[in-house]
């Protein structure tokens, strides 16, 4: 470029008006911006959220209290308590999932053999206190069956890549 | 010896041994699940095949025995596929329910898929499920992933001798289990849990409560008996989880009993875990403080001699250190009443050999005949029990009995009831006289029935004369045998934890209480003796259950059970062990020789030492036997002195009493324990109201 053509770009005001061609194209663009919380974006079926207990569709508890999900926790932030329930089958007294700890790995996810706990496609879990992030087993459930409709839409989704 | 070539590698091992020993000896694993060393072969689990030259098809490696110039092959292509092979059909019927499994982590099956098993399952019909068992509040059953590897039904018939267990029906339909439905009523049951290569067998008081890998595992020793168990104690936080056997051959090779596997849950329950002072006639909390004065309060209150008012009982779970401790600050007040003896038992401190195991556990494999006095060793130490019975299979092994007739697990001579049948054995006129004379390595077992009465100290010279007489007692080998029933018992002894000049006895030291001459008693864990004797006199207990003693007790100072602190005893064989701290005590308790450390100071009789390596310093001044350690005092260095114990004497008639009347309570951790309670409902109070007409 020579230092006339430049000159003429100046005094023309080419790059200002360059700016608001932009400017102008994009405000007849389709907006990407979302209006949260009335509005969200799209979340894959593997998304990994706030954690949940289900429950099998008899209402029985899905967690058998083998502890792989503790095992492998690379947080440890499960704790899991177990004994015979009154009727001999294996259940956990104690479910506690520490949310401060938690990585959102979703290893206990995968190493679950019944699908019992799952990370839900919830993400708006925020609390006021550092406690109500301890969550136990109660807490699990009730998530559960608050998100079991599309917790289980997202496994089914995900099931053909498995 | 025969020469063999596994994988082209020639060694040369015994004759009579298995290709799978000798591949073991080679350092070649061989993957098994129905083999094991201590049972007979039954080679059906088909999983240890190797290639074998000439033969066309794989060999049973577990029950072929070598010979000269075999060769041997564990990895060609044959082996890995009947391997994998044998696998797929063992896993035909197994569930895949290893998620809700106990024995998930620590499972053969699961070990072995993943080391020689096929990725995946071609299996696509339905599997069998079986009905299960009962075999009683010990054993839960899972009888469906059962692959029929027999070891529980050999364990039961020929270690355990009680041959309850079996196989029924063929092929798909073989079922293991009780032939009609029973508990498995053996005293060392717990073993085929361990043994279960499956999930078939598991703990019923540790169903589902822990997981393999989550457990933390500290090697220590057993004191519900005098055996002195080699055992390991998992925990997970400051809660014992479980018991499982520790190998060690010379003791209890790798079994262990059910009372030692079982009882941890006493642990739990009825702890003191807080120091205890009684006001107005309640027992009411205090600090440790607030104890000690009380008790330095009431010895200071004792006019005259202290020494003469003052008496100690030590019980039978004490520790060597706390007894130490103990028999220091008595000699600091200079008290000879102390004693060891809860029973009564007439053990004599003079000589060790005389309150000894002296042929030692693993030499009764070397013993051809075996006399029995007023001793059962099943329900007193299951373990020498299950020693006689492997001596016993091994064949011409006779053994005789003098005292209460008792079910053993092995054939036995009834020789009659009591001292009336030593004194005809002992003056030749009783016809076992001359199979004892016969005999080339004779030994026999005195139990606490013979010795916990009045003319006791006459038996156990009896027995002496009786071990002289026919040879028992020579240069190399020991055959006079003492059986404990208590794991403090010797070490006391060693100690000796025993009255002094003019001291007194247990009962001594409870009519010295009832009758006023004995002011305070302080009882180390003593719960085994009749505390109404003790009303008058001030009662300091230190222990760690609330049994009998501390329900006496003015002063009670929590303590540590065998689990929580690291102690020493002595098994009845005068082998040293010492075991580890593998949980916490629990509140305010602590090690049973600190409080006393403590407490020597509280009553400015400051002690000599201020750390368990000091005190047992002290203890190896005391005796030398403490610094050896895990040796028996048959193969000790320094010999075991046969020198005279005993006071020869008249006996009177009254036959050997059977002293032990609930194997499961004998110690208050099993009196505190729900799986022990269990037991004694199951095994012991049907025998006690056999009327027919109750209930």
């Amino acid at each position: 470029m020579t230092l006339l053509e430049r000159r003429v770009r100046s005094v023309l005001l080419f790059e200002l008006l360059s700016g608001m061609w932009l400017t102008l194209v994009y405000f007849f663009r389709p907006k990407v911006t979302l209006n949260y919380p009335l509005e969200k974006g799209p979340l894959s079926p593997r998304f990994r959220g706030e954690h949940a207990l289900r429950r099998y569709e008899s209402g029985e508890e899905r967690c058998i209290a083998c502890k792989l999900c503790e095992a492998i926790c690379p947080a440890q932030a499960i704790t899991i308590e177990a004994e015979p329930r009154p009727d001999g089958s294996r259940r956990t007294t104690r479910y506690d999932l520490d949310m401060t700890k938690c990585i959102y790995c979703g290893f206990c996810q995968e190493a679950c053999p019944v699908d019992a706990i799952v990370e839900g496609p919830n993400f708006e879990f925020a609390t006021e206190t550092r406690a109500e992030l301890m969550y136990n087993k109660d807490k699990l459930l009730a998530n559960g069956d608050r998100w079991e409709a599309e917790i289980a839409a997202n496994i089914e989704r995900d099931a053909p890549y498995r | 010896m025969p020469k063999i070539t596994i994988n082209h590698m020639e060694i040369e091992v015994d004759s009579g041994l298995t290709v799978l020993q000798a591949c073991e000896i080679a350092g070649i694993e061989i993957p098994r699940f129905c083999y094991h060393e201590r049972l007979s072969i039954s080679g059906n689990c088909r999983m240890c095949l190797v290639e074998m030259e000439p033969s066309p098809r794989p060999v049973a490696s577990c029950a072929m025995p070598v010979a000269d110039g075999m060769v041997v092959y564990t990895n060609t292509p044959m082996v890995k596929k009947a391997r994998k092979s044998a696998l797929e059909f063992l896993l035909i019927n197994h569930p895949l329910d290893c998620p809700i499994c106990d024995q998930g982590g620590e499972c053969d099956l699961q070990d072995i898929t993943m080391a020689y098993g096929a990725d995946q399952s071609r299996f696509q019909e339905n599997k069998r499920a079986v009905a299960e068992k009962d075999l009683g509040p010990l054993v839960a059953t899972a009888m469906t992933r059962c692959i029929h590897c027999t070891r529980c039904v050999r364990f039961s018939t020929e270690v355990a001798g009680v041959e309850e267990m079996g196989a029924t029906g063929r092929g798909e339909n073989t079922e293991v289990g009780t032939y009609v439905e029973m508990a498995v009523s053996s005293e060392m049951s717990g073993n085929m849990i361990d043994l279960c290569p499956v999930g078939a067998l598991t703990s019923k008081p540790y169903a589902f409560t822990a997981r393999a890998w989550e457990l933390r595992h500290t090697e220590t020793v057993d004191v519900l008996d005098a055996v002195g168990s080699n055992i390991r104690v998992d925990s997970r936080g400051n809660e014992v989880m479980r018991v499982l056997p520790r190998l060690n051959e010379d003791i209890n090779e790798e079994w262990i009993s059910d009372k030692t596997r079982f009882s941890y849950d006493g642990l739990k329950r009825q702890r003191l875990d807080r120091p205890y002072v009684r006001e107005d006639g309640r027992l009411r909390e205090a600090s440790w403080e607030e104890a000690f004065a009380a008790i330095a309060g009431r010895i200071a209150a004792i006019k005259g001699a202290k020494g003469q008012k003052i008496a100690a009982i030590a019980g039978d779970l004490a520790c060597c250190e706390s007894i130490q401790a103990l028999k220091d600050i008595m000699n600091a007040f200079k008290s000879p009443h102390m004693d060891c003896r809860q029973d009564g038992a007439m053990l004599d401190p003079a000589a060790r050999a005389g309150y000894l195991f002296n042929t030692s556990i693993s030499g009764i494999e070397h013993a051809d005949l075996c006399l029995l006095i007023g001793v059962n060793p099943r329900i007193e130490a299951p373990l020498i029990n299950a020693r006689l019975r492997k001596r016993f299979l091994m064949g011409s092994f006779s053994v005789a009995l003098v005292g209460a007739k008792v079910d053993l697990t092995y054939a036995y001579e009834y020789l009659g009831s009591g001292p009336r049948t030593l004194e005809q054995i002992l003056s030749r006129s009783h016809m076992f006289a001359e199979l004892m004379d016969a005999a080339n390595r004779p030994m026999l077992i005195l139990g606490q029935g013979a010795l916990a009465r009045a003319d006791g100290a006459a038996v156990l010279a009896a027995a002496r004369d009786l071990a002289d007489q026919f040879a028992m007692v020579s240069h190399d080998r020991n055959g006079f045998n003492v059986l404990h029933k208590a794991a403090a018992r010797v070490g006391a002894m060693d100690l000796g934890f025993v009255p002094g000049e003019g001291g007194r006895d247990v009962a001594g030291i409870l009519d010295g209480a009832a009758s006023g001459e004995l002011e305070v008693v302080y009882l180390l864990g003593a719960d085994e003796i009749d505390t109404t004797f003790l009303d008058p006199a001030f009662v300091i207990y230190q222990g760690h259950h609330g049994d009998a003693g501390a329900a006496a007790a003015d002063v009670v100072l929590p303590g540590a059970a065998y689990t929580e602190k690291d102690a020493t005893y002595v098994n009845t064989e005068g082998r040293v062990q010492q075991s580890r701290l593998a949980v916490h005590p629990p509140g305010q308790a602590r090690p049973d020789w600190m409080v006393l450390r403590a407490l020597s100071q509280a009553l400015g009789q400051k002690a000599g030492y201020d750390t368990l390596e000091e005190l047992r310093a002290q203890m190896i001044r005391s005796n030398a036997v403490f610094a050896e350690l895990d040796v028996a005092a048959a193969d000790r260095t320094a010999k075991t002195k046969w020198a005279a114990f005993g006071a020869p004497g008249k006996m009177n008639g009254s036959p050997f009493a059977d002293t032990v009347e609930n194997f499961y309570m004998t110690d208050p951790i099993g009196r505190a324990s729900e799986t022990m309670a269990r037991c004694t409902d199951t095994f012991i109070v049907p025998h006690l109201s056999i009327t027919g007409t109750d209930g």
